[in-house]
């Protein structure tokens, strides 16, 4: 149960306070200034706990986002109510910022006070939130309107009203992967997962039931015989979903039906850890010239099939705390040293499969008093490729809508598959 | 000094700073400090020398990041290389990188010490400020051994500048407090002092800091810059207020200078020279005739210069504590104070005024001022003010005035602050304990201070009222009586319900006659208060009650049943449940007699410094030198060490008494058993260790043939390896003088030396019995290794008793009693004492009541030869028909009334149980009164059993 919600910009000034529970006092606006944002050693937790008090904190560019309580809640919840409370916002009036929420603080406390109730986390659904939580006013409403909206609120399907109607009816369909990895200089995997979810923004008339299919491994070895058709199967770890997804459904049978709501929604949120496809691998070389010089050499490989073509491919070289000075030599894309992040950053725009890139740099080093040893923190990279690291497919999205008169075949559908890194590294 | 100018401002730094300022996030900080070092890192790296102005500015940088709490490791050496610049900027920047940055265990230390020494042999007055400014703040260990000998050479030069010499003694200060082994005593100290004669005020007062604390550490070598300080003094106190010009504040003359001279007079007595003295006097007078004169100026700075010199000069008097004219004067001022609308005066006079009282020459005056102090407890807003009013009107106390203060202390708590509730809860204990003329009154104002402020009642203060009320006969009725009342309230401090419970348990029988506080009311009072109270007291209070049953055994059933209660007897607590069933068991079996002797009235407690005037010194603290304390001082010197552990002794004391009942010295049980003579050829090794054994076989190897018995004595005990093993020591002859005499008794000495008394109490039970031997110190030193052939405790303090229990089993029928052997160190030499232990077979007969047709019929049926023992012998005490009685009742057998036909014949009938058997026996005694002799006969089913008892009989007579 959430004793209050505070809103801070950088500086630790309270822009949106919303108190649910006697327990929280105003003080507790300023011990979490105090303690969390002006803290003199950066807060890296993202639970508090100070004179009893818990302060959940999540930090969205320079805003700061803290749920307060005293009692003992489930942090998972805290955080995922959170984590909702910015998509509705980002929802409501896009990229959370100071100006924006400064814009826009009585919808910000309109939105407080329907998807917090006495600190119990309530119908947060964007889709039907928006139904009666509107920025330009409520038109004049009539009660056969008003009774609607609150059955449907309260009904059974509560992200979804009725009576929609598209022209088109189309949908459209993401598989954002991120993968992690952790490796160590002689190229042996420490670490990796893949972290993904599949993102759906619909556009269908009336209530349509849909069905989704996956190369689940347990769904293949089922139909095992009659679908041996060489599409490779993953082995699903962990996997949340929507609320809108029948549980029931999917534990008996294993199989994803629901009805969406309309616009976008993040369907179902999974973890894999087995046969991941690594995009690139990199391969360090550091060499310490005596005390004052440092030889750099990183050569990163693709390992997909050249068909494809990665995307903002950026890594980030740490360079040691005394660097003076660098020369970098690179063949392909750009290389620069950030001093400011104590890093040499370089910059590739694209970049095929199964091709292979150079970088070689020379750092000079400032001899100092210090006797620590540089700690070489591994190499990171980031890039963005065009299918799902984990191996994940889509087999198939029905549609049925059994009320109005359009089949699965009418539905235009799109599937994108994106892969990101999340912590991509390789110690040096 | 040259200023830095507007041009030479570094444009870089302030650029930076303000880029700083304006980072909207942590994260843009540190990226701009790392850009920002980056680029230093490359200056300093650069090939090209840097010139100075732009050193100076990134070394600011460095400074500047490192005060935002970024670690700097370099642009160290770039710093020491400003040091070596000539302008004034470079340089000052240096000494300040060094002296925030630079760590001792640098190896730039050398470099560093190098520039500074430079400095100091440069003329250039400004370059030695700063070396000796920084030597000043890094004032680490190694600056002190590099310049200890230096600083001071400087500070007695003759051409060494004024400014120079200020920071020179200051610097010099500095060293001899971090590292005072270092600054040596030379023939530097003497021309030190007459610094206190420079022209340049600035000179004298560093130097004056120096002299005190340099005159505390060694007193003997600065004893001239008494009469220097003295003249200086008389010189500023004179001086018109125009007169000094820079150094007058606010219309007074050099206030700190003034304050430090008078600070260092107090480091020595009162001058001896009678010049001296009379100008030091006349100063004195003069700051306090200058406290009269109407103020020059209305500011807060005028008066509160005068002030600060005022009160200097009366702690200066205070400390030399002669001059009686002086020290009322200083009293009248400092009572014109106590009305002062200056809150900090008021406070500054109280404290003084603490000290004054503490002075023979001006106690009186400061009593005069009574009525204003206790105004000031009563009106005064600040609570600091209020805490010296307390503490003066504690100092000020004497017999003459204690019921005033102490009543008003009293009133003044129940609306005193909570912080010092305690301290006046302690102060008016010790007040009333220390002035009680009567001791009705210290109970009443005791009872009163527990009422009012219970919660701050520490256990001390009623520790101490118990001590005293057990210690004084005549208030123990009035103490119950009070008590008694008190704890009529409705609701009454959980203290005051301890206090109750251990007086009324202790004297309650003295208001008992009262039908008003019968037993049972007193019981019921305080029984209703028992829910109410925490573990400890409830404790306390179950003593209470097995004390009442002792007292008034009217009341026993009541208290046996509440004992016997569930939420007692399973109570959930162990101390409670234990003391609930011990208690239960020793009020339904002990008899009157022991329960009398086992809950005797509380012994004195031995006088000695109270408990409570410890806790007032402990809270107060060491470093508080306190003048109210000056007597306590005096009396803790006289009581020695004794003092410290006694608030534990009398905590103890007020448990002694369930702790004997408790009996918590489970761990030296010996059980003595009884068994027959197969288990005795052999001993077992554990016999022979406590050297029981031997004298145990040598003495029963001789009667085996007529069925004699042996004893065993075992011992079941972990400590058997604590025992000394030097048994060999000849056992003396074994004690048994007093042997007979515990035939028919049960309790009673035993065995008695110069050095050991040996008390006995046993009961016996069927074919068990137990038996407690108490072990008494009669001498005032300790007895070490003491084993009493059982594993006690190894010291016997001075004075102390010990205890022990003996558990004994009477196996078959016996002869011989077991000996007790003692072995212990009396100064150097070891102890031995062996003591026969009564325990003898007719401990073990349980009476017969029988009728006289059963008692011939049993006596025919014991008719064999080998059954009956008769014996004939001659009285040898007197023929008294009811001591005979009495004797044949303790040896254990039922006395039979009205059987024998002869009414001057006693016929007596028991049974003894051993563990296998059970004998009976009849006996017979005739009395010849003429021929003053006795026949005895008697009869059991065992020959060996009639000859023991019948020996036993006999010599009782």
């Amino acid at each position: 149960m959430i004793g209050g919600l505070f809103i801070y910009n950088h500086k630790g000034e309270v822009l949106i306070s919303r108190v649910y529970r006697d327990d929280i006092g105003r003080n507790a606006v300023d011990a979490f200034r105090v303690n969390v944002i002006h803290a003199r050693q950066q807060v890296r937790s993202p639970v508090t706990n100070i004179a009893r008090t818990s302060f959940f904190h999540v930090k969205r560019s320079n805003i700061w986002l803290a749920a307060v309580t005293k009692q003992n809640v489930n942090a998972a919840m805290v955080f995922e109510f959170l984590y909702k409370m910015c998509d509705v916002m980002t929802a409501y009036f896009g990229k959370i910022s100071e100006e924006n929420i400064k814009n826009n603080f009585v919808l910000i406390y309109e939105l407080l006070d329907e998807i917090l109730d006495f600190g119990y986390p309530q119908n947060s659904e964007t889709g039907a939130l928006k139904t009666f939580i509107t920025q330009t006013g409520i038109k004049s409403q009539s009660k056969e309107e008003q009774s609607q909206i609150t059955s449907q609120v309260t009904g059974q399907i509560g992200w979804r009203r009725e009576g929609i109607k598209y022209r088109r009816n189309e949908l459209f369909l993401d598989v954002l992967e991120s993968v992690n990895l952790l490796m160590s200089p002689q190229g042996q995997v420490l670490s990796a997962h893949v972290s993904g979810r599949v993102v759906m923004k619909s556009y269908l008339s009336g209530m349509p039931e849909c069905k989704f299919g996956m190369n689940d491994k347990i769904v293949i070895d089922k139909q095992g015989k009659g679908g041996g058709n060489g599409c490779q199967s993953i082995a699903i770890d962990d996997c949340t979903f929507h609320q809108c997804v029948r549980l029931s459904k999917f534990d008996a049978e294993r199989s994803i039906s629901f009805i969406p709501p309309d616009g976008e929604c993040e369907l179902m949120r999974y973890r894999t850890t087995k046969d991941i496809i690594l995009p690139f691998r990199v391969i360090p070389l550091v060499r310490e010239v005596g005390r004052t010089k440092l030889e750099v050499k990183v050569v990163i490989k693709s390992n997909f099939k050249p068909s494809l073509l990665a995307q903002k491919i950026e890594v980030r070289i740490p360079t040691p705390l005394n660097t003076s000075g660098v020369q970098v030599i690179c063949m392909k894309g750009k290389a620069k040293y950030k001093a400011s992040e104590n890093a040499i950053v370089w910059k590739i725009k694209r970049m095929a499969g199964m091709k292979e890139s150079q970088i070689s740099a020379e750092i000079e080093l400032l001899p100092t008093n210090d006797k620590k040893k540089w700690a070489r923190p591994p190499i990171s990279m980031n890039f963005e490729v065009p299918f799902a690291p984990s191996g994940l497919k889509v087999r198939y999205l029905k549609v049925f809508e059994p009320k109005l008169n359009y089949s699965d075949h009418d539905v235009i559908k799109w599937v994108r598959y994106i892969g990101r890194s999340g912590i991509y590294e390789t110690r040096c | 000094m040259p200023a830095v100018s507007k041009g030479d401002g570094m444009r870089g730094l302030a650029v930076f700073i303000s880029d700083i300022r304006n980072c909207k996030s942590k994260e843009a900080e540190i990226k701009r400090i790392n850009k920002e070092l980056a680029n230093i890192r490359s200056k300093f790296k650069g090939d090209k020398a840097l010139d100075g102005y732009s050193k100076k500015k990134y070394v600011c940088k460095l400074l500047f990041i490192f005060l935002l709490g970024h670690d700097i490791d370099f642009g160290h050496m770039e710093a020491v290389n400003l040091l070596s610049s000539n302008k004034y900027t470079e340089k000052q920047i240096g000494y300040l990188f060094i002296s925030v940055l630079v760590n001792s265990n640098s190896d730039l230390i050398s470099l560093i010490n190098n520039a500074i020494k430079n400095d100091l042999s440069s003329r250039n007055p400004t370059f030695m400020n700063l070396a000796l400014h920084c030597i000043a703040n890094v004032g680490s260990r190694e600056m002190a051994e590099a310049f200890a000998a230096e600083v001071p050479r400087i500070l007695v030069a003759g051409d060494t500048m004024d400014s120079v010499k200020q920071s020179a003694a200051l610097c010099l200060l500095r060293l001899n407090r971090t590292s005072p082994d270092l600054v040596l005593m030379g023939e530097w100290t003497a021309r030190v002092v007459h610094l206190l004669n420079d022209q340049h005020l600035g000179v004298v007062t560093a130097a004056t800091s120096l002299i005190t604390t340099l005159a505390q550490k060694s007193p003997e070598d600065f004893k001239t810059s008494v009469s220097l300080a003295v003249a200086r003094l008389s010189r500023i106190v004179s001086s018109a207020s125009t007169d000094l010009q820079d150094y007058t504040y606010y219309f007074v003359a050099a206030p700190w200078l003034s304050v430090k001279l008078l600070r260092l007079l107090q480091c020595y007595p009162p001058p001896e020279d009678g010049a001296i003295r009379g100008r030091l006097t006349e100063c004195l007078e003069t700051i306090l005739n200058k406290a009269q004169e109407p103020p020059k100026s209305k500011k807060v700075q005028h008066s509160n210069a005068k002030n600060a010199v005022l009160f200097e000069a009366i702690s200066l008097i205070i400390h030399h504590d002669s001059e009686p004219t002086l020290l009322v004067r200083a009293c009248n001022q400092l009572g014109q104070f106590l009305q002062h609308r200056e809150t900090n005066l008021r406070y500054l006079a109280l404290e003084s005024m603490c000290t004054l009282a503490s002075s023979e020459f001006s106690h009186e005056a400061v009593k005069t001022h009574i009525e204003t102090v206790i105004n000031a407890l009563k009106s005064e807003r600040d609570v600091s003010v209020r805490q010296r009013a307390v503490d003066l009107l504690y100092a000020m106390c004497d017999r003459s005035n204690a019921k005033q203060i102490v009543a008003e202390m009293l009133s003044y708590l129940e609306t005193a602050d909570y912080s010092i509730r305690e301290e006046i809860v302690l102060k008016v204990a010790i007040l009333a304990e220390k002035y009680a003329v009567d001791y009705t009154w210290y109970v009443d104002t005791i009872l009163n201070l527990i009422r009012f402020a219970g919660d701050y009642v520490s256990d001390e203060v009623w520790y101490r009222v118990i001590q005293i009320v057990i210690n004084r006969d005549e208030v123990q009725g009035y103490a119950a009586k009070t008590v008694f009342e008190a704890l009529q309230a409705p609701a009454c401090h959980e203290n005051l319900v301890k206090v109750g419970g251990y007086i009324l348990g202790e004297f309650g029988n003295l208001i008992a006659g009262d039908s008003r506080s019968s037993p049972l009311i007193q019981f019921d009072l305080l029984h209703s208060k028992f829910h109410l109270c925490s573990v400890p007291t409830r404790a306390l209070l179950l003593s209470a009650y097995i004390k009442f049953i002792n007292l008034f055994p009217e009341v026993k059933g009541t208290i046996q049943e509440v004992l016997r209660s569930d939420s007692q007897l399973r109570n959930a607590d162990v101390e409670l449940q234990q003391r609930a069933v011990e208690y239960l068991r020793l009020s339904s079996i002990a008899s009157t007699d022991i329960l009398a002797t086992v809950l005797e009235e509380m012994p004195p407690f031995p006088e000695r410094e109270s408990s409570i005037l410890a806790k007032l010194k402990r809270k107060k603290g060491p470093g508080n030198l306190h003048p109210d304390l000056d007597e306590n001082r005096k009396e803790r010197s006289a009581n020695g060490g004794t003092a410290d552990h006694s608030s534990t002794t009398s905590n103890a004391k007020v448990l002694l008494l369930s702790c004997c009942l408790l009996i918590r010295m489970t761990h030296c049980f010996l059980i003595v058993t009884v068994t027959s003579p197969k288990v005795a050829a052999s001993p077992t090794p554990s016999t022979d260790l406590l050297g029981l054994g031997s004298t145990i076989t040598t003495q029963n190897s001789a009667p085996p043939a007529s069925k004699g018995t042996s004893l065993l004595v075992d011992v079941f005990s972990e400590n058997i390896a604590a025992f000394p093993v030097e048994t060999p020591v000849a056992v003396g002859p074994v004690a048994d003088e007093n042997f007979s005499r515990f035939v028919c008794k049960n309790n009673g000495v035993l065995y008695e030396n110069q050095l050991l008394q040996i008390g006995l109490k046993s009961e016996f039970r069927q074919n068990l019995g137990r038996m407690y031997v108490f072990f008494g110190n009669k001498t005032s030193t300790q007895f070490m290794n003491f084993a009493a052939s059982v594993p006690a405790d190894p010291t016997v303090d001075g004075g102390a008793q010990l205890q022990q229990i003996l558990n004994i089993e009477c196996m078959s029928d016996f002869v011989d009693a077991p000996v007790l052997n003692i072995q212990f160190r009396y100064g150097g030499t070891l102890q031995n004492v062996a003591v026969k232990l009564p325990i003898t077979l007719n401990k073990f007969f349980q009476p017969t009541e029988m009728t006289s047709q059963d008692f011939f019929q049993r006596w025919k049926q014991l008719g064999a030869p080998q059954q009956e023992v008769q014996k004939i012998f001659k009285a040898k005490h007197s023929m008294d028909t009811e001591v005979t009685k009495a004797k044949i009742m303790g040896f254990g057998a039922a006395l039979l009334d009205g059987v024998d036909p002869n009414p001057s014949n006693f016929v007596g009938a028991g049974v003894i149980h051993t563990k296998t058997t059970q004998v009976g026996c009849l006996l017979r005694l005739e009395p010849n009164t003429q021929a003053q002799m006795y026949r005895l006969t008697l009869r059991t089913s065992r020959d060996t059993v009639s000859q023991r008892l019948c020996d036993l009989l006999s010599e009782q007579f």
